[in-house]
C-alpha cells in the first residue's frame, strides 16, 4: 500500500514520512500527493507571523488548546530557519507546545527553511496538504521570525496573523510596507508589557489611514499574554469572524484563484528549471557557455536566449528531448 | 535521487532542570548540518515518542541528569515498539554509572554518553550509525 493510501486510512508514520519525502525533495512523493489532492481544501489554514521572540509559538500552543476545546483537530507546521553556512537548524518551536505532542488530535511538524526566504519552506504548502488530507480541521503554519518583508504566509493561509510586542519601533515603522500590510488579525502579546497601549495604539492609527470599500475586512487589534492564556479566547473567535467574512464576502473565490495561480506557477518554474538545467548540465552546454562566459566571448543573455530556442520551442525541443 | 537531511530529536525526559548539556550538543548538530528538534524540558516518554514520529527523526537524543534513566530510557524504547517505530534509534548521555549502561542496552538503548564525552565523538557516532 502506498503511503496517501495509508494516510487515507489514519497512519501517522505514513504522513510523516510522505511530508520528510516532501521536504528532501523525493520524486516519488509527487505520485502520493496527486492521491492526496481530492482529500484537501477542507481545513482552515491560519498564519501566525512576526519578529523573533514575540511569542509566536506561545499563541499557537494556545490558539491550539481553544480550538481542541471546541473538539477540533489541529495541525500545526512549525517553521524556524536552516543555517547558511552548516545547512543544520535547530527547531525550536515545539518546546512551548509540545503538551500537545501526545494528543491525537493534534500533529506538530518542525520545518528547516532550507534557503527559502519567505518565512516559511519550500515545503510548506504540501506539508499543510498532508494535514488537510489527514482530516485536520484547523491547521496553523507559524512563519520563522521575521523582520519587515517576508510575506509569503499571506497566499498560504485565510487568515494572517501578524504578532506584534511593546517596544519595536515609532509609528513609522508601523506605515512602512511589507509584514504590517498582510495582517487579517493584529496580537499586541505581551500585552502586560511597558509601551503596549502605544503599540496598539499606533498600529489602530495605521489602520485608520488606510482606505477601505465599504463592507471591506477592517483587521482588529487584539492583544494577548500568551503565556498567561490571555486574550485567546477573543482571538479565536476574530479567526472565525475572518473566516466566516471569507464566505459572506466571496473573498474566498479570490484568496483561492490567486493561492492556486501561484500555486501553478511556481511549481510550472521550478519543473522547467530542472527540467532544462539538468538537460544542459548533462550534455556540457552548461559548462561551455560558463567557460565562454569567463572568456568573455559568450554572454548570459544570448546564452539564455540560445537555450529557451532549443528546449522550450517546437520541433527543436521534441528533438532535445 | 534526493538526498536525506538527517533529522534529529534532542530532549530531556523527567524532571531534572539542566539542560545546558542538551543545548550544547543540539548545537554541535546543528554545526554538523542536522535538523535538531528541540523539544526542551520536562518531557513524558509518551510526549518524546509521539513528537519524534511526527517529526519522522532518524533518532532521538535524551539527556538525562536525575537518576531516573532506568525508569524513562527504557519506557522510551518500548513505547517506540508499541508504536511500530523501534527503527527510531535512541541514545543517551548524562550521569549515567558504568553499572548501568549494560540494562539500558539491553533495553534497547544504542548509546550511552557520560560526561566528558567530546561533541565531536557524539557527532561521529550519530554520523557513522544513523542512517536516514
Amino acid at each position: 500500500m502506498g503511503l496517501a493510501e495509508k494516510i487515507l486510512q489514519g497512519d501517522i508514520r505514513a504522513a510523516a514520512r510522505l511530508m520528510r519525502d516532501v521536504d528532501d525533495g523525493f520524486t516519488s512523493s509527487i505520485d502520493e500527493l496527486k492521491q492526496l489532492y481530492p482529500h484537501t481544501g477542507r481545513a482552515y489554514l491560519i498564519g501566525i507571523t512576526g519578529p523573533p521572540g514575540a511569542g509566536k509559538s506561545t499563541l499557537v500552543d494556545q490558539i491550539t488548546a481553544a480550538y481542541r476545546k471546541l473538539g477540533k483537530r489541529v495541525g500545526i507546521v512549525a517553521v524556524d530557519p536552516t543555517s547558511p553556512f552548516t545547512g543544520g537548524a535547530i527547531l525550536g518551536d515545539r518546546i512551548r507546545m509540545n503538551r500537545h505532542a501526545d494528543d491525537e488530535g493534534v500533529f506538530i511538524r518542525s520545518l528547516a527553511t532550507r534557503g527559502c526566504l519567505g518565512g516559511i519552506s519550500r515545503s510548506t504548502g504540501d506539508v499543510v496538504n498532508v494535514m488537510d488530507a489527514m482530516g485536520m480541521d484547523v491547521i496553523i503554519i507559524e512563519t520563522v521570525g521575521v523582520g519587515q518583508d517576508e510575506v509569503d504566509i499571506v497566499r498560504m493561509a485565510h487568515t494572517t496573523t501578524v504578532v506584534m510586542v511593546p517596544g519595536l519601533g515609532d509609528d513609522i515603522q508601523a506605515i512602512k510596507a511589507g509584514i504590517l500590510e498582510i495582517a487579517d488579525v493584529f496580537v499586541v502579546n505581551k500585552a502586560d508589557r511597558d509601551g503596549a497601549d502605544r503599540t496598539v495604539r499606533e498600529l489602530s492609527m495605521m489602520l485608520e489611514m488606510g482606505e477601505r470599500a465599504p463592507g471591506e475586512w477592517v483587521p482588529k487589534v487584539l492583544r494577548t499574554e500568551a503565556s498567561r492564556g490571555v486574550g485567546i479566547d477573543e482571538l479565536v473567535a476574530e479567526y472565525e469572524a475572518h473566516r466566516a467574512y471569507l464566505h459572506t464576502s466571496g473573498d474566498i473565490h479570490r484568496f483561492n484563484s490567486e493561492k492556486n495561480s501561484t500555486i501553478l506557477m511556481e511549481m510550472l518554474r521550478d519543473r522547467l528549471f530542472r527540467d532544462i538545467y539538468g538537460r544542459i548540465a548533462s550534455n556540457g552546454t552548461l559548462a561551455e557557455i560558463l567557460s565562454g562566459m569567463s572568456a568573455r566571448e559568450t554572454d548570459p543573455y544570448s546564452a539564455v536566449d540560445a537555450i529557451v530556442a532549443r528546449y522550450l520551442t517546437g520541433a527543436d525541443a521534441r528533438v532535445a528531448g | 535521487m534526493a538526498e536525506r537531511k538527517l533529522r534529529v530529536l534532542v530532549g530531556k525526559p523527567g524532571l531534572d532542570g539542566h539542560d545546558r548539556g542538551a543545548k550544547v550538543v543540539a548545537r554541535a548538530f546543528r554545526d554538523a548540518g542536522l535538523e535538531v528538534i528541540y523539544t526542551g524540558l520536562h518531557q513524558t516518554p509518551e510526549q518524546i515518542v509521539a513528537a519524534a514520529i511526527q517529526e519522522d527523526v532518524d533518532c532521538i537524543g535524551l539527556s538525562i541528569l536525575s537518576g531516573a534513566h532506568n525508569t524513562l530510557l527504557p519506557k522510551v524504547c518500548q513505547l517506540l515498539k508499541e508504536k511500530n517505530a523501534d527503527d527510531i534509534a535512541v541514545f543517551c548521555g548524562g550521569v549515567i554509572p558504568e553499572d548501568d549502561i549494560p540494562g539500558l542496552k539491553s533495553a534497547g538503548i544504542k548509546e550511552v554518553f557520560t560526561p566528558g564525552t567530546s561533541t565531536e565523538d557524539i557527532v561521529a557516532w550519530v554520523k557513522e550509525h544513523i542512517h536516514g
